[in-house]
């Protein structure tokens, strides 16, 4: 009944959504503004009711009703509250009605914007957004309904929203309970981070597409949709970040990013966004590069898409999964159909994107910017085609093949690379006009500073070529960086008389745009440095030692102290080790790896034990353990060089994504 | 002299079986190969049963069997080489981190190159038109002379005189 009721709501919920596309398509043909009203308190009004059917559902898991297929599947009675309440992303059903849910969040507070200024845009916003909101709901409504209850017919059990002919209603007295590997705090909060960077990147993407239909291509669109893109950004690397904190603090194999299909899917995304939020700063202040950063925007839109559909789905692991999916041919039609559609219209208003001026250097900001551009599309190439060819392969010569990652890491690399010396490089340049010798000019002192600390590291014994080049470009960013925020300062010092740290502060305040981005730039290096680190320096032993038997490693000593078996709450039996780790002759302390047993699912996992410092982690998993075992224990160490500064990196980077969208005065007054 | 050569043969033979023994023995008695060295390999392998899990980290019991093989084929004297084709012959490419450089798989390294040098090659193409057109312009509205001193500091200054 409760099941009934949910399901209802977002059958409603789809009806307002298809009208809001009606009313809004005839309210701007015919150029009804009471149409066009129509059609956003029609979207305003698909928010609540989509939160209720999620609430519904939340309910639902809550309360342990499993005569639900996706209650069933994704909870059970030993799980605690928390986790049934998050298992509403738990699985495929639930993501989708997630989305959704943000989705019409997302759609509704645009639609409360003030709109005196270009009320033009604002029916063909609705239209995409309600569009996009409409296919997500077609596909819980018709596909992947979350509440479908379980059914027994002559035929087994099947899973149906209506009761199939002569079938019985059935209750399983439990359920088969969340996934181990998803219960761990940061795989709850990084679906809903990453979600959200998805959902928020359809705002751009919907006012884009209002600026094509209705002819006006200025940079207007642009200027509303800086922050949403900005938020959208911040979500989108939030969630890629959380993802790497969880599989380096859960999948216990001491890394934190393995090239993945599912990962390579949500970082597509990031990569076109990244792109297009530095190449719309060149058609803000070049009116420049407008075709580019539309079909910038189209790309983003439909990898989002495309990058939902395989967090969840599964799709990519063989052709015969992809055609066993019946939402995998949805999908495709759907990115396929949005994809030529906004690429035609793009192409109908090309003449009217053509640049105002054009460029004169091939040093200026506005090149430098685009061969930022180019690198990142580059990374885009790689990723796609490695996530894609698996499948071409085993289509055409039924052959399966894996791209791992070192084809990724080989491909990437030297791109990366070219990236951060742009990095440093591209903030020293001028708009319009710069040529090498005032580039030069610039450039020399951070790039001497930089290259002195290249000569330290080499010094301090680090000869590997690949640490020289990444430490060196590092630097090189830090320094430019700050170079950048020393010029400035000096130059409102020596024109204001401020003190330095006063004129600083009021010098970020005054362009946070421009001051966030460094931050930004200074916190992309910083987790460059844990990436370094781990690619270049990372090692790891393995060994079967006895109580009392120690493994070494990198100056470590590991000792095998004892180790406990025992059940515990939420299912699970917990086999766990006590090892002690020194350094030369010093006690550092006691590490705790340890294998949980998840009684429900059957399916083991290793949490590892840690010692982090800002130098290194040692990463300590337990492989196994037998109870009979005269030998011992197995184990294997990793020591991690440099890997917390890229979590240290995270955090700056989300000041910096704070500083630069957070409102200006001048806008405000405006 | 040919009768002592016939009586010689017999014992070249007792002196080879003499020195081939006790290497043999050695052989068998090698130590098993560490963890270390089996990881080394399977590092290199993907489970040929879980979707993209390298040999080395997956968890099942399966693969702690494929790396007990990886273990016996070490001990056996096979080498790296040849433990992964058996592997491929056994399980199929998907087994190798990369596709292997034959036939349709070479796509995979040359695409996203030659996509990139294309992309590079548009991009210069545009450079070029672009400044072609800079220098008509300029040639027919006078040249323009490039902002001299610290541009930056100027360029600052005049925003901060706005927005004071």
């Amino acid at each position: 009944m409760i099941a009934d009721f949910g399901f209802g709501v977002i059958v409603v919920a789809f009806l307002l959504a298809l009208f809001s596309v009606g009313a809004a398509v005839y309210g701007a043909l015919a150029k009804s503004y009471r149409w066009a009203e129509s059609a956003r308190r029609a979207m305003l009004l698909t928010f609540p009711l989509v939160a209720i059917a999620s609430f519904t559902l939340i309910y639902l898991l809550a309360t342990g009703h499993y005569e639900l297929e996706y209650v069933y599947s994704v909870t059970s009675d030993s799980m605690p509250l928390y986790l049934k309440i998050t298992a509403l992303w738990g699985g495929q059903a639930g993501s989708l009605l997630f989305w959704s849910w943000l989705m019409s969040a997302f759609a509704s507070a645009v639609t409360l914007r003030r709109w005196e200024r270009d009320r033009e845009f604002l029916p063909w916003v609705i239209v995409v957004s309600s569009v996009t909101l409409a296919f997500f709901l077609a596909l819980t409504i018709f596909f992947e309904n979350p509440f479908a209850r379980w059914w027994q017919t002559a035929s087994g059990e099947v899973a149906a929203m209506f009761r199939p002919t002569g079938a019985i209603p059935l209750s399983p007295s439990g359920g088969q309970g969340l996934n181990p590997l998803l219960r761990h705090p940061g795989m709850i909060i990084h679906p809903p981070m990453l979600y959200l960077g998805f959902v928020s990147f359809v705002i751009p993407y919907a006012f884009a597409m209002a600026a094509l239909i209705t002819g006006r291509t200025d940079d207007r669109w642009i200027r509303i949709t800086r922050r949403w893109t900005l938020v959208a950004w911040l979500f989108l690397s939030l969630g890629l970040v959380l993802g790497a904190r969880w599989a380096y603090d859960v999948l216990g194999w001491g890394g934190y990013w393995g090239w993945d299909p599912v990962e390579i899917a949500a970082f597509m995304p990031w990569l076109t966004g990244t792109a297009f939020l530095h190449s719309v700063m060149i058609q803000e202040k070049r009116g420049m590069l407008k075709q580019w950063n539309m079909l910038l925007i189209i790309l983003t839109y439909d990898l989002v898409i495309f990058g939902t559909f395989l967090t969840r789905s599964g799709v990519l692991s063989s052709v015969h999964a992809f055609a066993k999916s019946a939402i995998g041919p949805l999908f495709f039609a759907f990115i396929g159909l949005t994809l030529v559609s906004s690429v035609s219209l793009l192409v109908y208003r090309w003449n009217d994107l053509k640049a105002e001026i054009e460029m004169k250097s091939m040093l200026s900001r506005e090149a430098l910017f685009l061969l930022n551009n180019l690198f990142f599309m580059g990374v885009l190439i790689v990723c796609f085609w490695g996530v894609i060819f698996p499948l071409i392969s085993e289509l055409v010569t039924n052959q399966k093949v894996t791209v791992g990652p070192p084809f990724y890491e080989r491909a990437t690399a030297p791109l990366f690379g070219a990236l951060m010396l742009l990095m440093g490089i591209a903030p020293l340049s001028a708009w319009g006009h710069s040529t090498f010798k005032t580039l030069g000019r610039a450039v020399w002192k951070p790039a001497l500073v930089a290259a002195l600390a290249v000569v330290a590291i080499f010094a301090a014994g680090i000869h590997n070529a690949v640490a020289l080049i990444g430490f060196g470009l590092v630097a090189l960013v830090i320094f430019v960086t700050l170079y950048e925020f020393w010029r400035g300062a000096m130059a409102r010092h020596r024109r204001t008389g401020e003190n330095f740290v006063t004129a600083l502060w009021r010098l970020a305040g005054r362009n946070r745009r421009r001051y966030g981005g460094y931050l930004i730039h200074i916190s992309m290096v910083l987790m460059a440095i844990g990436i370094l680190g781990m690619q270049v320096f990372q090692t790891e032993t393995q060994g079967t030692i006895p109580q009392g038997g120690s493994l070494a490693l990198a100056g470590y000593t590991v000792t095998f102290d004892s180790v406990a078996q025992f059940d515990t709450t939420g299912g699970r039996n917990v086999t766990r080790a006590v090892v002690s780790v020194y350094k030369g002759d010093q006690y550092l302390g006691d590490l705790y790896p340890r294998r949980d047993y998840y009684y429900e699912s059957g399916q083991p996992m290793t949490i590892p034990g840690v010692r982090s410092t800002l130098a290194d982690d040692l990463y300590v998993i337990l492989v196994d353990w037998q109870p009979i075992s005269a030998v011992g224990a197995t184990f294997k160490v990793y020591h991690n060089p440099l890997v917390n500064w890229l979590w240290i990196g995270s955090l700056v980077f989300i000041f910096g994504t704070l500083v630069a969208a957070w409102p200006e005065k001048e806008e405000v007054k405006s | 002299m040919r009768t002592k050569t016939f009586l010689l043969i017999p014992f070249f033979f007792l002196l080879l079986g003499i020195f081939l023994v006790p290497t043999v023995t050695v052989v068998a008695q090698q130590p098993t190969p560490s963890d270390d060295e089996v990881n080394a390999i399977a590092r290199q392998l993907y489970c040929p049963v879980c979707e993209n899990t390298p040999l080395d980290v997956c968890p099942t019991q399966a693969c702690a069997q494929w790396r007990d093989l990886i273990r016996q084929m070490l001990a056996e004297g096979k080498s790296a080489d040849e433990i992964k084709q058996y592997f491929v012959e056994n399980y199929g490419a998907r087994v190798l981190s990369e596709p292997p450089r034959t036939g349709l798989n070479w796509l995979v390294y040359i695409l996203p190159p030659v996509a990139f040098l294309a992309g590079a090659y548009i991009l210069y193409r545009a450079f070029r038109s672009w400044r072609a057109l800079d220098k008509q312009a300029s040639t027919q509205e006078g040249s323009e002379v490039p902002p001299a001193g610290d541009e930056y500091v100027a360029r600052l200054e005049e925003e901060l005189r706005k927005r004071k």
